[in-house]
């Protein structure tokens, strides 16, 4: 690999990372808060790539055809460096979905603070998170949530029953340590898409639970009254 | 400048070598995008697509760490004189390690930017000990790799404090050690002219240029093998190994080896490992930036094979001793 090589790869791989921080598409990746890093992180790169082509051209026309001979060579290894270029220039993989979920046991919601909860925000039906909902039905009994209606959103996943279940992936970092938060659904609405397919339900709090088969954690129950497929929000993780 | 110039320059003698990198570069970038429609087909299965996923998340996730890594080792390397080193250490060996491995707070980079910088420092007369306990204390102690730490474990900064001590005792520990039984004539220093022959900012960006591709080049295989671990290794299999306490110290520790990461990136590494106890994972942290496959050919590279023999294997037993008293005393 030769500097001007070596310069282009960088341009790419700096390119790439900037493209997919200034368009949304890190958000599949990564948290919301690393994005002023990843716009530096691109600049960079692709200041670095642009001097590197800058001295090569400046060099081979200054140097004469013997000093070729002792060109510096760059480490082969840097050629992999296409790989992340090719997965987030052409292929762009989605956010993680229903496979991830059925692989990894459902995050263990923790309860707030004792048994204090906050009573529910205003709104009919009240919008709620996974997380949230698990915790107050799992560690409050349901208690904040009675009389209510409610709505989540998050991706259908098929329990190893058959049964679909609402799930959505909580990263602490990024994807490589994501793990789902999974909601059982009830009800009479019989919730027949595909897995990995977004949807919106609305109802209310049951008391049933479950046990996730893949790590033993308690899994929250949801009796849907009426569900309706929508778009994958901007952020999918929890 | 029209680039067709260009190929006129070599002389006959390198005609063999017309295809060069630049264009076997071109013709592979054509050939994805011809091929663009049947590759994402490819890795349309959940579990490729589930791996592309996690691959390409750990790198964009380590990729602001890497360059920043990178910039702040070449400034250092470049625009603070190596002799400011040896002035700075105690001529006393013994008292010289302990304060090369603190050095290693004020060079950020991870490990593969500290090889050659532990390789200039012998070559300017430093004593290899104390460049060595720098070597391995730099890549674990420095603030960007504790930054990424705490980041990587929120709520628990003790992950980081442990990792800074350990690391840098395994480190002094190392140093003096070769101080008792190394021998000089194991360490074969290769000639290395470049940096210093070129005008500072170039010499700048040829250190970041050179940076970027190896560790990055070398962060991608860590990425490709921690994402292939996500995907086949089942959570089962593995809790079952997490479960006990002496085999999930041993596992993580040959997985550190294995996996190479970068230490500005292995600890969302380790807090992907969720189901290993926190003292595992510390090991990891530690062992990782210490002795690890891609480490272990550099150190090759730059100090000679009699030297990378010994080295690696004393690393990596003081590195999962120490992880693990520290592990169990402080997490």
């Amino acid at each position: 690999m030769n500097k001007l090589t070596q310069g282009v790869v960088l341009l790419l791989f700096g390119g790439a990372i900037l493209r997919a921080s200034v368009t949304d598409l890190y958000l599949r990746y990564v948290k919301e808060g690393l994005r002023p890093f990843l716009i530096a992180t691109g600049v960079l790169l692709v200041t670095a790539a642009v001097m590197t082509i800058w001295y090569s051209f400046r060099e081979s026309a200054s140097s004469s055809p013997d000093d070729h001979g002792h060109e510096h060579h760059g480490p082969g290894v840097g050629w992999l460096l296409i790989l992340p270029v090719l997965g987030l220039l052409l292929v762009a993989p989605p956010a993680l979905g229903s496979y991830a979920a059925n692989q990894a046991g459902s995050v263990v919601a923790e309860p707030v603070g004792g048994s204090d909860y906050p009573p529910l925000p205003a709104g009919d039906p009240v919008e709620l998170g996974l997380v949230d909902y698990a915790s107050r039905s799992l560690f409050d009994a349901g208690q904040s949530l009675a009389g209510r209606e409610l709505s989540l959103t998050g991706f259908i996943t098929v329990a190893p029953d058959g049964s679909p279940m609402l799930a959505r992936m909580v990263l602490s970092c990024c994807a490589a340590d994501g793990r789902p938060i999974k909601i059982g659904l009830d009800g009479r609405a019989p919730i027949d898409v595909p897995a990995d397919t977004w949807v919106r339900v609305t109802g209310v709090h049951t008391g049933r639970t479950s046990k996730d088969p893949v790590n033993n954690v308690d899994v929250a129950y949801f009796d849907v009254r009426t569900w309706q497929e929508v778009a994958e929000p901007k952020q999918p993780y929890a | 400048m029209p680039p067709p110039q260009l190929d006129t320059r070599p002389p006959a003698t390198r005609t063999e070598r017309r295809v060069g990198s630049l264009e076997i570069l071109a013709g592979l970038l054509v050939l994805l995008v011809v091929f663009r429609g049947p590759l994402s087909d490819l890795v349309s299965g959940p579990a490729l697509s589930t791996w592309t996923t996690v691959f390409v998340s750990v790198l964009v996730q380590a990729a602001p760490f890497l360059a920043f890594g990178v910039a702040l080792s070449a400034v250092i390397a470049v625009f603070v004189p190596r002799s400011f080193w040896a002035r700075a250490l105690p001529s006393h060996p013994a008292l010289a390690v302990p304060t090369a491995g603190l050095a290693g707070v004020v060079l950020p980079g991870c490990e593969c930017g500290s090889v050659p910088i532990a390789g200039s420092l012998i070559r300017r007369g430093v004593t290899p000990a104390a460049a060595l306990a720098f070597l391995l204390a730099a890549p674990a102690i420095n603030p960007i790799v504790l930054t990424a730490t705490v980041v990587a474990f929120p709520g628990r900064p003790e992950m980081a404090v442990a990792r800074g001590l350990a690391s840098l005792v395994v480190a002094v520990l190392i140093g003096w050690l070769w101080l008792r039984l190394g021998k000089t004539e194991w360490i074969k220093l290769p000639h290395r002219p470049e940096l210093d022959t070129l005008p500072q900012w170039q010499a700048f960006w040829a250190a970041c240029r050179h940076d970027v591709l190896h560790a990055g080049g070398f962060l991608v295989i860590g990425a490709a093998a921690a994402a292939t671990i996500n995907v086949v290794v089942p959570e089962a299999w593995l809790t079952s190994l997490a479960a006990n306490a002496v085999l999930s110290v041993l596992a993580l520790a040959v997985l550190a080896v294995l996996l190479s990461i970068c230490s500005e990136a292995d600890a969302f590494v380790a807090a992907s490992l969720s189901q290993f106890s926190l003292t595992s994972r510390l090991v990891f942290l530690v062992v990782g930036p210490m002795v690890d496959l891609k480490l272990i050919s550099m150190q090759t590279g730059v100090f000679g094979s009699r030297f990378a023999s010994r080295f690696a294997p004393a690393t990596f037993v003081m590195a999962v001793a120490v992880g693990t008293i520290f592990g169990v005393v402080l997490l």
